[in-house]
Parts: structure tokens; sequence; C-alpha cells
């Protein structure tokens, strides 16, 4: 606060916490500039300040303060920028360390922080009971969408999202080691340590910005003769000093996947003021270990009594963790309410910083050892047997009642600044419990402990119910060798670690479930701050027969928010299991599911956007085609020419151009995208015999064949031209999309149905550029590059592949036709693709020829009525429907899909056919897609006997022309059929698939 | 049953909500009823409700081997729609989408339906001749689906990406208005609530282990952790666990299970006002009511009962969720799961009756079954009360697979080329 | 992200190297033209589809591009072994084990 005398806010005592006090940063709270020290979380700073209001609550907008000093926190939830773009919200204050020009904002409240008007529905709370949204909303009918939804959808949510498209960039790595150690406390460091001294590979990670865990605030350890935290510190750097080990801070273990597979989030940059552009903000390690030690401690319990959820109230570690890191009194008056030993440190520390402890409610008939003699030598009042029968303070704790247990009334009213809770400690299984290990109900320490392993991991520490810190570190430093030891490693040596233990002797880990039950049934008892879920919530959930815990949390929503019940979890199940009034393992417990805290998409996502989200494939010739006007479409992972306008013309004209011009010229079209397959061997074809429809054997070396492909089940899977080089070489084409699964097909049935036959498959897609050339003028377009080849008709009739040279470098040289025109396809090996381009459109250009694109190549393609499979066929098609039975071999023994073809339902005369479809208007052009009927009376839901798959305006037929398959279609030649569109029905004659050239004069015209 | 209104509120919040029953009881089993239902889901509970009430059968039991609405109905992005392209398909979940539109008031339990829209980005032209293909059949099906050009997919969805220069740019999209989600729990519960009303039995925790013969071969009942159980009619409808429960019966099935996963974001102030899902792309994503980002995509590869998947799965569909909608690059995944999708060759539904007398199978509903379940339901009873299908389940057959009339609707959407 | 360890190049490799393609054993008759229907539908569309051990086909397809075999538990989807394609079906490990492994949740 400006004015005050210290630096880094009024509430930071002198000598205490371990930040720099010259260390200044300044930031901003809800549009207030304040100042904390570096090294400060919000929490911490705001604290310091004096400010313990930082946010409001999900459904009641309860004033709320932090409740935590970690990664736990319901409550203390913020929006946090550093400019417009780089914007978070739902930012745990307990966590988001400081730097100067950080701006955070409080959220979920209107118009200011202190002033909610969302707080009426706290005065409305009697009727928000646990689900109540399912019994009411009800009426009218159509309210919900367009009244109570909208309202109910503005009122929940917390921060706002980002509006802006994020700037900053994310890494990815991937990691083994032989032992992945998460939690970089005491257990967490003297594992780390025994097994990186043993020679092991290491990793160790931590949440934190510094190693230490619970050492940040147990100040009654002493390590090797120095405090713990500092020890903690010098083993990390000794750590990070050595060769076989990785040291990360600020990092989160949030997954813990199959096959000892663990996700780490790593924030890189977040915690500082001027990130290097080149950093990431986050990034993602995907580490697989061979060992996992889970060192990763426990978190403590808030306790359930009528306003607990007051700014001012918190964890009493957190209050530790303020006072003894960042030397920062949460109040000057501070009581205690416990069911825990760890509570009574938090007060003897915080006594010992000059704050006022007013006084020690316990809930126990007395706590462990020594603790009530010592806290009553000290002059604290201690009330045995007690409890906090209410609060008091709308934007802040100001006063407590206490009442004896089970007693009723009022109660004694005692003022207060701050109030710190302590219920015990939840021993944090998340991750063993994600790696499938089944946790065990501990019914003495009354807590879930790590049962059965289900992976390669060990758990260590407080996570594993080891509370003694000699029996930890020895626990510990097995665990390290042993998993070295696993691993192969061969060095010894045990590294040196020797406590020295000052607090109270007995059970100051204390943890058990009470004071989570009985709480008084007036006024409201938090289990899940976050979402506003009370003790009475849950209790009314079991009255109306949620009794399975799933159920309990869904109907509550208790532990469902962003915290994803840290505090709450225990607590709820154990006021279940309490109403139920059966014991808690019976009840069960809900499932832990990945992440351990929120992961932003970002960091999940990495690299992958934009460009890489998926390599496009271009193909050799494709800077030539940019660079003669080319407008791409993606086609599969490709980018395909799609036409060449020049300038000035539209879609539809560049088209019609380039198809009157293959017709009347030639045109040159890239076809290397086609999938290409190269089958080798002496039983070559034979198995291609077994792949297709087709019989090969007869095909003579030096010709081609359209080729048909099914599946088992008798539909098409693919088609192309195969190519026979030599008597026992194929070269077989795909679909561009087809390619990679028909490979694997392929190799499906060689290698594990057909491996005695002697054949070799291999992908050859890129290493031929294919160059199509089409038109009456083909021949005279590629004649004088051509070397070594006979290309005149009767040489090299229609259908026909042969070797030899083109502009001087190796081709295969296909004379095929996709047009109907005279036509080759000229391969030559990807890196001579562009050269040789070059060369044949320098020609063409000059001879009038056009490059034309898939658009023009489907419309020509159409006029001839040649099918495209994926478009004229779906995978429900048979090769009769497509009319194509005569490339199905009648006599063969085998092929894949002879079986399928057979079946009833394949073999039915009304089934969909190929056929063509003119419109009686020729103008109009059919809708790809459009629905065909015989009745055009029909009444909504019409009779649908088929659908146009392919439909053009067809430049050299002046007119529309179209594809379709329908019902029963070779027989309705001539009819009359109708297409309805919304706005009219349009009348189509059936007719056969041809348009253009019916009598196939061309191809050698 | 309690009639729940705004009023019932009222007067429990006078008196501290005590005044609340339960939902549904936990019976004792008897001994035997007249139908048997596998699995307390969404569809099984529906399936009870709707044999009771209108078939008049009220012995009836649902046996559930955990807890009710446990399966996928409690684990799914709760999608509605029925803008499918073949006459079954569309018949069967425009059925369901009429029954979405009055659950709440049917059952007296706020499911929540909200027609948000569901958006379909189309990405190439294949997609779009596909989409509109579906259009095309749908509107001569009386199914509401149109299509928007890119600008009034944005308008629509403002945080949409719809740049020329993302790697693959929306050139449109399919929109059904009336499509859009519920509240999954709500459903399980309103159902459960509303058969146990009428004196179904829900028999939670309870394992079936074992399908029972008589020596003609039909259904007599079924062996659970709890005993034998006697039944005239068994109904199976227990989604990834089908093949394991007809292998009882001697029945193998079409079928094979995967885990598929889904994910939230952190609750956030609205910002998404319907569902998105692009197939080319590969994922989807919708707001709950909440405030949530509830987002999915396709299967892990591999056949699993585990109700796990990897994490290169939830990458993907990441990276297709900010690829589409770069502004949530900064939003964080708060919380995700698997379940066991079981999938049927075609990957359309089994409604239908089995070689075994007395025995009946609704399964096969993939990635896609919430939106379908009271449709599933209220046809399922009705098979079960005739021993002979509903005109809308009458092609969801399992003879399909032997006679090859298949309801491919995965293969209508085809390929690339 | 499983691991699977590929018996052609005997090393242990991410799941993303691999394509899983289905139940393994499932034997293509050599008079497929002469199958029933009922046969036909057996080979082609029913599946064992078991909760527990299962004995499933693998391609390490950006790898060295062979079909494997595995059997791998579907429940803790741990595999028990991986082997070459072609060889013959391996007898379960230990059956009292896979019991214990198939005890999970939901129905």
């Amino acid at each position: 606060m400006s004015g005050n005398a210290y630096q880094g806010g009024a509430n930071r005592l002198p000598g205490k916490g371990r930040l720099t006090p010259a260390k200044t940063v300044r930031f901003s709270f809800d549009g207030r500039i304040l100042t904390g020290l570096e090294g400060d979380t919000l929490a911490s700073a705001l604290i310091a300040n004096g400010i313990h209001l930082m946010g409001r609550s999900f459904k009641y907008h309860r004033p709320r303060g932090v409740l935590s000093a970690g990664a736990e926190e319901p409550n203390a939830l913020m929006q946090v920028s550093r400019d417009s773009a780089r914007y978070q919200p739902n930012v745990r204050a307990s966590v988001q360390e400081i730097f100067d020009g950080l701006r955070a904002s409080s959220q979920n409240r209107y118009p200011s922080l202190a002033c909610d008007v969302g707080a009426v529905n706290d005065a409305l709370s009697p009727l928000f009971s646990a689900g109540f949204y399912y019994k009411t909303f009800m009426w009218p009918r159509t309210a919900w969408n367009k009244l109570y939804e909208p309202v109910i959808r503005r009122a929940a949510g917390l921060g706002e999202s980002p509006k802006e498209a994020d700037p900053d960039h994310y890494a990815q790595r991937y990691a083994h080691c032989d032992v992945l150690v998460v939690g970089g406390g005491l257990a967490g460091l003297s594992a780390a340590l025994a097994a990186a001294e043993s020679g092991a590979s290491v990793i160790i990670c931590d949440e934190q910005p510094e190693m230490g865990g619970a050492l940040h605030f147990d100040t009654s350890i002493a390590v090797n003769g120095e405090t713990g935290f500092d020890w903690a510190q010098k083993t990390a750097a000794r750590l990070a000093f050595m060769d076989n080990v990785r040291v990360l801070t600020r990092t989160t273990a949030f997954g813990y996947y199959a096959q000892n597979f663990v996700g780490l989030t790593e924030r890189v940059t977040d915690h500082l003021a001027l990130p290097s552009p080149d950093q990431p903000r986050e990034r993602l390690w995907q580490v697989r270990a061979k060992r996992v030690v889970l060192a990763t401690g426990a978190i403590e319990r808030h306790m359930v009594f009528p306003g607990n959820d007051r700014p001012g109230i918190m964890l009493a570690s957190a209050a530790r963790i303020f006072l003894n890191h960042y030397g920062v009194a949460i109040g000057a008056k501070v009581a205690v309410y416990t069911a825990c030993d760890s509570a009574y440190e938090a007060a003897f520390d915080l006594q010992d910083a000059g704050v006022r402890i007013p006084v020690i409610v316990e809930a126990r008939d007395r706590p462990g050892g020594t603790l009530l003699e010592e806290a009553r030598t000290r002059g604290i009042e201690v009330l045995t047997r007690h409890a906090i029968a209410s609060t008091k303070g709308r934007l802040r704790v100001s006063s407590i009642a206490v009442v004896p247990a089970g007693a009723s009334g009022k109660g004694r009213d005692i003022e207060v600044d701050a109030l710190i809770i302590s219920a015990g400690w939840t021993p944090s299984v998340h991750l063993f419990s994600q790696s499938r290990g089944k946790v065990a109900w501990d019914a003495e320490s009354g807590r879930f402990l790590p049962g059965v392993n289900a992976q390669d991991c060990v758990s260590i520490g407080a996570c594993a119910g080891t509370d003694d810190p000699v029996a930890l570190v020895e626990q510990a430093v097995e665990a390290g060798l042993d998993a070295a030891n696993g691993a192969g490693s061969e060095m010894s040596g045990r590294p040196v670690i020797d406590i020295d233990h000052e607090g109270s002797d007995a059970g100051s880990w204390s943890a058990g479930l009470v004071g989570a039950v009985g709480a008084p049934e007036s006024g409201k008892a938090f289990v899940d701050f976050q979402n506003d879920v009370t003790a009475k919530d849950i209790r009314l959930a079991v009255r109306e027969g949620m009794h399975s815990i799933e159920h309990v949390k869904r109907f509550t929503t208790n532990g469902m928010a962003t915290d994803q019940g840290k505090t709450s979890n225990m607590h709820g199940l154990a006021i279940a299991a309490e109403t139920l009034g059966k014991p808690i393992p019976q009840v069960g417990l809900t499932t832990f599911r990945a992440p351990y805290t929120p992961v932003t998409f970002g960091t999940i996502v990495g690299q992958s956007r934009g460009v890489l989200f998926d390599p496009a494939r271009k193909t050799p010739l494709h800077a030539c085609l940019e660079t003669n006007g080319a407008v791409f479409e993606d086609v599969g992972q490709w980018k395909r020419a799609w036409y060449f306008p020049r300038a000035g013309e539209t879609m539809h004209a560049a088209v019609s151009r380039e198809c009157r011009t293959v017709r009347e010229v030639a045109g040159l079209f890239d076809a290397s995208t086609l999938g290409k397959i190269e089958v080798v061997g002496p039983d070559a074809a034979a198995f291609l015999n077994l792949l297709y429809t087709n019989a090969w054997d007869k095909l003579e070396p030096g010709r081609c064949k359209y080729g048909i492909m099914l599946r088992e089940d008798g539909f098409i899977y693919d088609d192309g031209v195969v190519g026979r080089l030599a008597a026992d070489r194929f070269h077989v084409t795909t679909t561009t999309g087809g390619a990679p699964r028909v490979l694997h097909h392929m190799e499906d049935y060689l290698q594990t149905e057909f491996p005695h036959l002697d054949v070799w498959l291999t992908s050859i897609t890129e290493q031929w550029a294919v160059i199509a050339v089409q038109g009456p003028q083909a021949r005279d377009i590629i004649a004088p590059f051509v070397d070594g080849i006979d290309i005149s008709d009767d040489a090299m009739p229609h259908m026909s592949v042969r070797e030899g040279k083109i502009c001087g470098v190796p081709t295969r040289l296909f004379r095929m036709s996709f047009t109907g025109e005279r036509g080759f396809e000229i391969n030559v090996p990807a890196d001579y693709g562009q050269s040789v381009f070059e060369a044949l459109w320098e020609r063409a250009e000059a001879m009038d020829a056009c490059l034309y694109g898939t658009e023009a190549m489907h419309v020509l393609r159409a006029e001839k009525g040649y099918i495209i499979v994926g478009q004229d066929t779906d995978g429900t098609v048979t090769p009769d429907d497509a009319g194509l039975s005569w490339a199905v071999a009648k006599k063969k023994p085998d092929f894949v899909g002879i079986a399928g073809l057979k079946r009833a339902d394949l073999q039915r005369p009304d089934r969909k056919q190929l056929v063509g479809l003119k419109t009686k208007d020729p103008t109009l052009v059919l809708e790809e897609g459009a629905q065909i009927v015989a009745d055009p009376n029909e009444k909504i839901p019409m009779t649908m006997i088929g659908h146009v798959t392919s439909s053009y305006w067809s430049e050299n037929c002046g007119r529309s022309i179209a594809m379709a398959v329908v019902a029963g279609g070779r027989s309705r030649m001539g009819e009359t059929l109708y297409v309805p569109m919304p706005d009219r029905t349009i009348e189509v004659e059936v007719t056969d698939t041809v348009f253009f050239d019916k009598q196939g004069e061309r191809l050698n015209g | 049953m309690r009639k729940y209104s705004i009023f019932a509120i009222a007067r429990e919040a006078m008196r501290g909500h005590k005044g609340w029953d339960r939902q549904w009881s936990s019976p004792e089993p008897r001994s035997s009823y007249d139908v048997v239902i596998v699995g307390a889901g969404g569809h099984g509970l529906g399936t009870a409700y709707y044999l009771a009430k209108e078939h008049g059968i009220k012995n009836i039991a649902v046996i559930e081997k955990g807890w009710l609405g446990g399966g996928n109905t409690g684990r799914n992005t709760t999608i509605i729609r029925s803008n499918y392209l073949y006459d079954e398909s569309a018949g069967l979940y425009n059925h369901a989408l009429n029954l979405w539109e009055n659950l709440s008031q049917e059952l007296n339990y706020n499911v929540m339906y909200s027609a948000r829209g569901v958006m379909m980005l189309q990405h190439n032209v294949h997609d779009v001749q596909s989409a509109k293909r579906h259009i095309h059949a749908n509107r001569l099906n009386g199914i509401d689906n149109e299509w928007l050009e890119p600008d009034a997919a944005k308008a629509f969805c403002p945080p949409l990406n719809i740049s020329s220069s993302a790697r693959y740019p929306v050139m449109g999209a399919a929109l059904q208005r009336r499509g859009g989600v519920a509240r999954h729990d709500a459903v399980a519960w309103g159902y459960a609530r509303a058969a146990a009303d009428m004196g179904v039995h829900i028999i939670q925790n309870c394992e079936v282990t074992g399908i029972r013969r008589g020596a003609n071969g039909d259904v007599t009942g079924v062996d659970t952790a709890r005993g034998f159980i006697g039944a005239k009619k068994v109904g199976v409808v227990a989604a990834g666990h089908t093949s394991v429960l007809m292998d009882m019966a001697g029945i193998r099935m079409p079928l094979e299970s995967f885990p598929l996963q889904a994910l939230v974001s952190e609750p956030v102030k609205p910002i998404f006002p319907c569902v998105v899902m692009s197939n080319t792309v590969h994922a989807y994503i919708s707001q709950s009511d909440k405030g949530e980002l509830v987002i999915g995509a396709g299967t892990d590869q591999y056949t699993s009962y585990s109700q796990t998947g990897g994490l290169h799965i939830i990458q993907h569909t990441l990276d297709a969720i900010c690829e589409m909608f770069p502004i949530f690059s900064r939003m964080k995944m708060l919380r995700s799961w698997g379940g066991i999708v079981d999938v049927t060759p075609d990957r359309s539904p089994i409604l239908a009756k089995t070689p075994v007398k007395g025995l009946y199978v609704n399964c096969g509903w993939g990635t896609g079954g919430f939106k379908a379940t009271p449709g599933s339901a209220h046809v399922f009873a009705h098979t079960i009360a005739n021993d002979a299908p509903h005109k809308i389940n009458e092609g969801f057959t399992l003879e399909r697979f032997r006679t090859g009339r298949l309801i491919d609707e995965a293969a209508a959407a085809a390929v690339a080329h | 992200m499983l691991l699977i360890r590929c018996p052609y190049c005997d090393e242990s490799r991410p799941e993303i190297e691999f394509r899983h393609a289905g139940e393994a054993h499932i034997v293509r008759s050599d008079k497929m033209a002469d199958l029933t229907p009922d046969e036909f539908e057996r080979y082609f569309f029913l599946r064992d589809n078991r909760k527990g051990d299962v004995y499933e086909r693998w391609r390490h397809i950006h790898g060295c591009g062979r079909f494997l075999n595995a059997v791998r538990n579907t429940v803790t989807d741990r595999f028990l072994m991986t082997y070459k394609a072609g060889e013959p079906r391996p007898a379960l490990p230990d059956p009292q084990a896979q019991a214990a492994a198939t005890e999970g949740n939901g129905q």
C-alpha cells in the first residue's frame, strides 16, 4: 500500500520469509497498482497488501479469499493478462507468480468484487438446493431454450474466455529415463538423489518454482544440519549439475497413462516480466520411464462448518507458507479451528512471528502428544471438544462463534481477522489412481493409500502415508536405490540424509476425517467452495436416492470444479457415508481422471497449428502450376490444381475454356497425386488376380487394363489403370485418396493370406511425377521429346505402356485417357518433373493447348461416363451397380470380394444403378447430392430412389450433364424422373452415361 | 410420485428440503420378472419406462453392474441431431428427436434438451457434395438441415475461424437447428425415477454373470451376483459390454468395443452458442450450461474395455479444436475420461430380436448413441412387448450382416478421391 | 500411448508407429466362392470382442511394415506377448492372472 514504510505490502514481516525485500514487483489487481516482491504469488502479494477478498463463488457469488497456497485452490481464481491477447481466465492466485506489469482482475462478479449483484443468489439459496434445476424450468416447454437456459448460462461460467488468437507458441519434448520422480519434497529429492548417485538416468519434476514441497512451510525439519528448505535447494542444484539428471520446476505431472507414460507440463514464461519471444510459453514433456516414483505429498483439508468460506479463513498450511516462505502475516488476530495436530505448528509459528492467537478451537478430545500443554504454556486458549457454530464478516471474517461440540445456541463470539483451519491431510493418490493402481482404505489413519500397483511405480512419503520424516527419508532412499537397480544400474552409494526433527513428537500429520461431519444444520457449511456445495446438499442427494458416490458427485457437482475436489472429495465421501450409515470404503471413491491440474490446450497441441496441423502434400509440379495461375483444392492431404483462371475469368468460364481446349487442341494435367504401387515378382499376376476382380494372366507386357478392387464384402474399394511392364512387373495406379489404404490392403493379403506368393509391393507415388497430355494434338505435343519409343497408333495403341526417354530422362509412358481423347500419361522421376513439364508446356502453349485442373478433368470424364470412385460410388456400390460387371472375371476361383458379391442383397434387381441424367431444360445444372423421386407429388417423407452423383455444365455438349445412382436405373432408360428442390421440381430423363463421342472414336482421333 | 415444480421447490425451501422422496428405490430382487433389462443406462431405463407406460408390463427389473447412468450415458458429449442420410437412420433418430422435445415434460424431470443447433463443417469439395446429399435427403424426409456459406457459419458461431488461409478452410456447413445437447445424467435419472414410480425395479451393483436358457433354448432368466433371477424376456442394453453378455447366451456378435475419450475445459462465461462438428478436421465441441467446453473426437484404434485411452488421441482432438477456434488455445483442459463404445461393421445400431427366443438386443451405437436414447428405448420396448420390431427399427436387425442389407452411414460418407 | 514390441524389429516402439488390424487367427477359406451367407457372416462380421486376453493383429506400418500378432488384455491394455504373423496361436500364459485382470467396472 502506498505510504507504507515496508516494501511489498503492509503485512510483510521484517526478517520473515525467503524473499528479498529489495526486489519489488509492481502489478495491478482490479485496476489498483500494488507492490509485491519477486517470488510472490498473486495470493501472497495481495495478502501482504491486506487484501483477502479475491473472488466470488460459482453459484451463490459469495465473497471468497484464498483457501490454500497451492494448486488445490478452489476460491481465488482470477483473470490474468500480460496484454490483450495474452490473457488467461480462472488462474489460481495461489499459483500465479507476479511479475512487473502483470494485470489481474477478479471474475464472476458485476459490477465489482466488493459489490456483486449476483450475490442475490445467496439470498435465494434455499431455492437453489442441490440439483434444483432438474426439478423446474420445465414450463412452458419452449422457455428452457429462450429464457431459463440463457439466464443460467450467463450466471454460470467463471472467467471470460480469451477473445483473440493466442500469439504464444508452445513446445513439446519426448523423454526416456530410468526413473521419473514426481514431486520434489523431502521424499522426492531423497529418492532422486539415491537413484542418481547410483547412476540411473533421472527426471525429477515439481509443480512449484522451487523444490522443497512441504519444506516450504515446515520449518521443524532440519536436514544435514541446515534448514530443510535450504537442503532442498542445495540438493536440487546438485542434481541439476549431474549429467544423468534433469530437474524440472514449475512442472506438473498431470497424467499417468499406459506403460509408464507420464505427461508433464512445464510453465516456462508465465512468471517472467519480459519473456524472450523465442521461448515457448509452456512445454509438454511426454516421458516414458522404467520406474515412476510418486512423491506427490498430501493436501490439507478444511473444516466443514457454517460460514467456513469467508475471506480470511484458510488452511493452516497455507498460513504457514505465507508466513515462513513469503514473510506475510495473514492477520493480526488469527484463531484456529482444527481436528489435526499440524494446525498447532502453524499457530505457534504465527505466534512466534508476533501474531495474536486468540483461541484454538479443537474438535477432538485433545490433540496428540504434548501440543495441548505447549499451547497453554504459550498462553493460547485451547477449547477442546468445541466447534465453530457461525462466523461473521461480509468481505472478511471478523468474528467466530464457538460452542461446545454438539451444543446448540449462539455460542461465544470471538473477534478475529483471520482463521486457520485443518481437518487433516489427504494423500495425493491422483496419479497412482490414474495409473490404475487400486487405492486401499486405511482404517487406522482414516485415509485412502496406494494399494496394489498396476504399473511399475512406487509411492513414497506423504502420498503413501509415511508421516515420520526419518522413516520417510529411509523409504525414499530405498525407492531410489531400488529403481536404479531395477534399471540395471550397478553403481552403489547411499546418500547421507540426516534428519533432525524438532516438531511435536506425535502425529503431526494426523489425518482422519474428524470435523467433516456433524456440522449443525443452520447456515452454509461448505464442502466444495468453488461449486458452493454444502454438507446439506450432500445429505439431500443421499436422501433423494443418490447412494453411489458418483451419483452424489454428479447430483451436487461436488468435486467437479476447477480444483477437481482436491480439498472436498473426502469430505463429500465422509458425509455421504455417514448419511448412508455405511463405512467409507463401501461407499467408494470417485475415479481420478487426468489432468491433475488443468492443462493449457496450446501445450497439448504444441506445434500442430496452421501449416503443421496436417502437412500439405504438394506434387513436383506444384510450383510450376502455381506460377501458371492455378487455384488449388484440398484432396485428402494433397493440394491439387483445381482450375487455371485467366485474368477476369470466373471459375465457370475457366473450366469451360479448359474443357473446350482439351477437346479442340489438347491440355496438360498434373496427375502426380494418383497413387502408384509397383507389384513385382514371379507371382505378381497371380497376386493381382486375387486382389482385383479382373483377370491379369493374359495381359501382355506393354499393355494396360482398368482394374477394380473390392473389399471382401463385395463393394468397390478402389480402381485404377494397371500397366504390365514385364511378365513379373506391374505398375498399378490407385485413386489419389486411396493410395495408402490400397497398399495397406495389398500388404495385408500378401503377408497374411497369400504369403506363399513371391511378390514385392513398393509405393512409388512420390517417385514419379505424372503429366497427362490429352487431346487431338497430344501426340504432336510430346513427339519431339520422346526418345526410343514408337508412339504411332500401330506401335503404341490405346491402353499400352512403354519405357524409354523423354526430354532425355527415363519415362514410363502410358497411352491412356481419362478424357476420351487421344492421351498420354508421362511418368518421369519426380526430380525431373518440373523441367519435363516446362519443356512440354512451352511447346503446348505455342500450339494453343491449355493447362487444365481437376474440375475440368471431372467434367471431361463425366462427358465420357467414366466414374470416380468415392464420388459416383460410395462404400455401398458393387461393380454391377456401377455398370462395370464386364470388369469382373467370371471364371476365377477366387478374388477378394467374390463371396460378398454373392449375397442375396447384392444381387437384387432393384439395386441403385449408375445412369446418366439429362435435365429437360438443358441449361439447368443439377446440384450434386440432389435426391431423385419417381412421384413428384408425393407428400413428405418422399420415396427417394436415388441421387445425383456428378453434375456439370458441359461446354462440349452444349448442355448440362449428370450421373446418378437410381434404383433399377438401367431398366428406366428414357423414363422421366424428378429432382425436387426447395424452390421447384426439376424434370430429368434417364439416359446412359456416355454423353460425348458415344463410339469412342476420339481415342484415336 | 411427487411432482417436481418451482412450487414444490419453494415449499421445500421453507423446510430445509426435508420432504423430497427418493428418486428411485433400491429394492430386493424378486425371484422372477416378466422382463429383465440388463444395463441401466438411458437406453435400458428408457426401455423399462416405455414397457411400463405404453405396454402395460409392470413386472420389470433393470439390472446394472455398477451405478445407473454410469456407462456411456454419463460419459458422452451429449450431442443430439437427426440429420442422417438413409431413411432407416433418419426415421430412428428423428423419432428420438421428436421425443427429446417433450422429454422433460413427459418425465417431469428437466433433461435440459437445448436446441442450440448442430453445425457440421465442410472443408473440401468432396465434403460439400456429401453434405448436400444429406441436406437434400433430409429435406425430402422432413428433417431440418440447411446449408450455410462460410460467412453464415461464422455468424452462427462467432469463434469459428473461416480464414481461407487455414490448412483446411471452411467451405460451408450443414446446420440442423433442432439439434443440440441435453443433460446426460438427467436422462438416466429422469427415466429411472419415472420407471421406478411405475413399479420397475432398478437393481444396481448387481452384475449379470450368465444368461440361462431352457431345454427348448428359450431364455429363462439371468444369473447375477445376487443369484438367479427368472425372466420371460431379457433385453440386453449394455453398450460396450454387449459382446460379453451375448456370449453368455451363445451368440457371437458383429461388434467391436473401442475406447472413446472426451474432455471438458475449465468453465467460462458463454462464448460458444451451438454445437460444431467437423469430420475432416476431426473434432466436435459445444459449451455446457455450466460453461465448460465439451470436446470429443474419434476412438482409439484398438479394442479395449479399459475406459482409458492415449494422450495422443486427446492431442489430435485439441489440435483440431485450436485449428478451428484459435481463441481457445489458452483455455485449459479440466477433465478427460473414456468410455467403451461398441461398433458394428456398418456403424448403425442393432435393435432387434435374436436367434434365442425371449432374448433381445439393443447395441452397436458406436460413438453416437446418446442422441437416440428416447427413440431407441421407445421402439425397443415395442420390440420386446410385441416380440416384433416397430416399423421404425425394422431394418436394424442382426440378420442384415448375413443378407448384406446394411445401413451403411459411414460408407455413404465415402472417402476422398 | 501403448508400447508395442515388434517381433521383426525386436524393439519396443510407440503405438503411433503401428496400426491395429483387428482380431487375429480368423482363417480366410480357400474356397471363398463357395461360402454360404452364414459362413461369410462368421468370417467377415462376427467377432469375439473379448473382455480379457485377446489375439489381435497389428501392423508396424511406420516401421518395418510387417503384420504381427499380439496377445493383449483388453481390460488393462497390457501386452502379454507379440509374435510373427503366420506363427501358431500361442497358449495363454496364466488363466488365473487373466481372471484377476478382467475385474473391471461398468456394465
